[in-house]
């Protein structure tokens, strides 16, 4: 490799590793979802300016992703981010080796003052990228060596003061592999959230679906008021309150129908995990084919069906309302009387009002889609996801859905003549008839 | 901010860990932040903790953390209770509180006069704001105890380790404030050496052998508890301890018990093409 050039007429932008490293990696961190703080990335250049760090990729792909990186679950999203910008590990790229060339000589970090980095902190992405882009512009106007941010000249931690030693040997040669090859292997692809779940992790991202309340008759609490009353110079306190239990009622709805035949393995996990969490104060699962309409199914294969109408009013509106479905259908299916895929089954109320109504009865629901987000453009798909939040089934998607559950405020329900726009669109013969 | 330990932790004797694990406690160390740890279980995550300890002279704490408990037990505990007991029933001056008050493991560790490392195992199986509770303390390094007003400063900021197994979801200012590792699943090198410590006489043929089929196992789809680290151990020591022969390995598993802890786990096994060879 050869030795980086540092005789030009003092340092250029070029010349600041941080400056272009913090560009491409707190960039693409961010730009790739993983939601590193100004604070955390500071982190990392104090770590790096004292020289805890060795000038080596390897070394500095570990170092730099236990502190921007918190989650295993974004480890394959590091990889991928760490390689587009540090290269195949046969080429170093010029980010690579500024990099090294930076570790082998750390500045000393300026100071940073508290209020200056909270300042920074409170910035959206935009503006913080828009300082960014302003910075540089300066740096390559004049060089002020200041106490700049990314300034350059000796009290800066990204820039490098006067000429640098050439001949400098550049390159991540690891012990055993590189670090580029490390991340090109990508082994924690099987971590990510964005993937299909097992149960155990279905079990992880349900046991947030919880309403914690104090309700019922209140009991004593014992540990507090034998407290109470030894503060109390040994005067008889008690201290009652009601139990804490978990209020959340969970009701599943699933899509049995023969489109759901490549998820069924996944939602049949889904709802193990979900019955197995012995975590509610009700859970009941219901089964439909493609479409609900006046009957749902307690058995996958069952003909005896209960009311949909019986649910609707039987069941507290505070329950959470899961739908697990692909909804991909015929558009009759969905909108026409007599639409349901089976020939002998006759619904006069047209499927969208049967979703409708579930939806207006439970304030809280979520729809949870087992195929990839990028399939969800068909028309019934399109006219669901208006009505539901809808979610992708996998880790991720899951914990938004949960989050989206148990936040403050449910999303508004769509009246069904705002729906109408959609499928007025395809049929202006489709009006439902409610 | 950042400080220098004289020597590095390496790792001890008794405890082999990879060359990333190293630097990133180290690099923790010299931060002064918490290492909060993950990983399958039987990876080591809790012995790195005594591990780190040994290798660099200090003594350690733990914190053991059940679903019960709360952010202030680690720091003190103030016992009422004694004390009206004593206010009642002894002839004892009960005006200096100080006596009835016990430090947690937190406390202990930042009012102890040497650096100390200080283990908080298994912060997931506490309420979801349990972490949150202890951001300030762990930032600071220091608490006040309400019932006296003293308050105890770190004279060295200890080295925290936390360990977790994502039980439950950890907030996201604690995890801005702390240096993460998830240990990766031994390789097979690695594992080799790993079972080299705790059986330095074992005959390398029954090693190999005993590693092909555990990592075989590992590969069996639809287990619920994939064989670890430790079952591994305790597997070896069965085979060890009746003289299996390590021949006999390839056709048959002799103590599957102490490898598959699972009855649904045993018949995935059973059912598993790639296992029946």
């Amino acid at each position: 490799m050869a030795p980086v050039d540092r005789t030009g007429p003092g340092p250029s932008p070029e010349s600041a590793p941080g400056l272009l490293l913090f560009g491409e990696l707190f960039f693409g961190l961010r730009g790739a979802g993983v939601k590193v703080g100004l604070s955390e990335w500071m982190t990392l250049m104090q770590v790096l300016a004292s020289g805890v760090v060795r000038p080596d990729l390897t070394e500095f792909y570990h170092v730099a992703r236990s502190l921007l990186v918190k989650s295993e679950n974004l480890y394959d999203t590091w990889d991928q981010v760490f390689g587009a910008i540090f290269g195949d590990g046969q080429m170093p790229t010029r980010v690579a080796e500024e990099l090294l060339a930076w570790l082998a000589h750390p500045l000393p970090l300026p100071e940073l003052s508290p209020e200056e980095l909270a300042a920074w902190g409170r910035l959206s992405l935009d503006e913080l990228r828009r300082l960014f882009e302003q910075r540089l512009r300066e740096q390559s106007e004049r060089h002020d060596g200041g106490s700049r941010w990314i300034g350059t000249g000796g009290t800066s931690p990204f820039g490098h003061g006067g000429v640098h030693p050439g001949g400098l040997r550049v390159g991540g040669q690891g012990r055993n592999r590189s670090a580029a090859q490390i991340a090109a292997e990508r082994r924690f692809h099987a971590y990510r959230d964005d993937r299909i779940l097992d149960t155990r992790a279905l079990t992880v991202a349900l046991k947030k679906l919880r309403r914690l309340g104090r309700v019922g008759e209140p009991e004593l609490d014992v540990e507090e008021s034998i407290d109470r009353t030894c503060r109390n110079g040994g005067e008889l306190t008690l201290e009652l309150r009601p139990p804490r239990t978990n209020e959340a009622r969970i009701l599943l709805l699933m899509d049995v129908g023969g489109s759901m035949d490549p998820y069924i393995q996944l939602v049949e996990r889904l709802f193990s995990a979900a019955r197995g969490l012995h975590h509610w104060r009700n859970f009941e699962a219901f089964s439909f084919h493609n479409c609900v309409y006046e009957k749902l199914y307690p058995k996958v294969y069952g003909r005896d069906g209960v009311a949909t109408a019986d649910i609707l009013q039987g069941r507290s509106e505070r329950s959470f309302l899961v739908m697990v479905g692909d909804a991909s259908m015929a558009p009759g299916e969905l909108v026409e009387r007599y639409g349901a895929i089976d020939y002998y089954h006759r619904n006069g109320t047209p499927g969208i009002v049967w979703l409708h109504r579930l939806r207006t009865r439970f304030p809280r629901a979520v729809w949870l889609n087992p195929m990839p987000e990028a399939w969800w453009g068909g028309w019934t798909t399109r006219i669901i996801a208006e009505l539901f939040p809808m979610f992708p089934l996998t880790l991720g998607g899951l914990e938004d859905a949960v989050d989206n559950l148990v936040r403050g405020r449910p999303d508004a329900v769509p009246d069904l003549d705002s729906l109408e726009k959609w499928y007025s669109r395809r049929d202006s013969n489709a009006r439902p008839t409610v | 901010m950042v400080e220098r330990v004289a020597n590095g932790w390496v790792g001890t004797a008794d405890y082999i860990a990879s060359d990333e694990l190293m630097r990133i406690v180290n690099v923790a160390i010299a931060l002064g932040r918490p290492l909060l740890i993950k990983g399958e279980p039987g990876t080591g995550k809790t012995l790195l903790a005594a591990s780190i300890a040994r290798g660099l002279g200090m003594p350690l704490l733990t914190w053991q953390i059940k679903s019960t408990t709360r952010a202030r037990e680690g720091l003190s505990v103030y016992d009422a209770v004694q004390r009206l007991y004593d206010s009642r029933f002894e002839d004892k001056g009960v005006s200096r509180i100080e006596q009835y008050i016990t430090l947690g493991p937190l406390g202990q560790a930042f009012a102890s006069p040497e650096r100390v490392v200080l283990l908080i195992d298994e912060i997931d199986k506490a309420d979801v704001e349990f972490p949150n509770d202890l951001l300030h303390e762990l930032d600071q390094m220091s608490f006040a105890i309400p019932e006296t007003g003293r308050t105890i400063t770190a004279a060295h900021r200890p080295v925290v380790v936390i360990t977790s197994n994502s039980e439950k979801e950890l907030p996201d200012a604690f995890l801005r404030r702390v240096v993460f590792h998830y240990i990766e699943f031994p390789d097979r090198a690695l594992m080799a050496s790993i079972v080299h410590v705790h059986f330095p006489n074992l005959a390398r043929e029954l090693l190999q052998q005993a590693l092909t089929s555990f990592y075989q196992m590992r590969e069996v789809d639809g287990l619920r508890k994939r064989p670890s680290t430790s079952e591994l151990i305790d597997w070896v020591a069965a085979l060890l301890a009746h003289g299996v022969d390590p021949a006999a390995l390839q056709a048959d598993l002799p103590f599957l018990g102490t490898l598959i802890k699972r009855e649904q786990d045993m018949a995935a096994l059973a059912r598993s093409k790639r296992w029946r060879r």
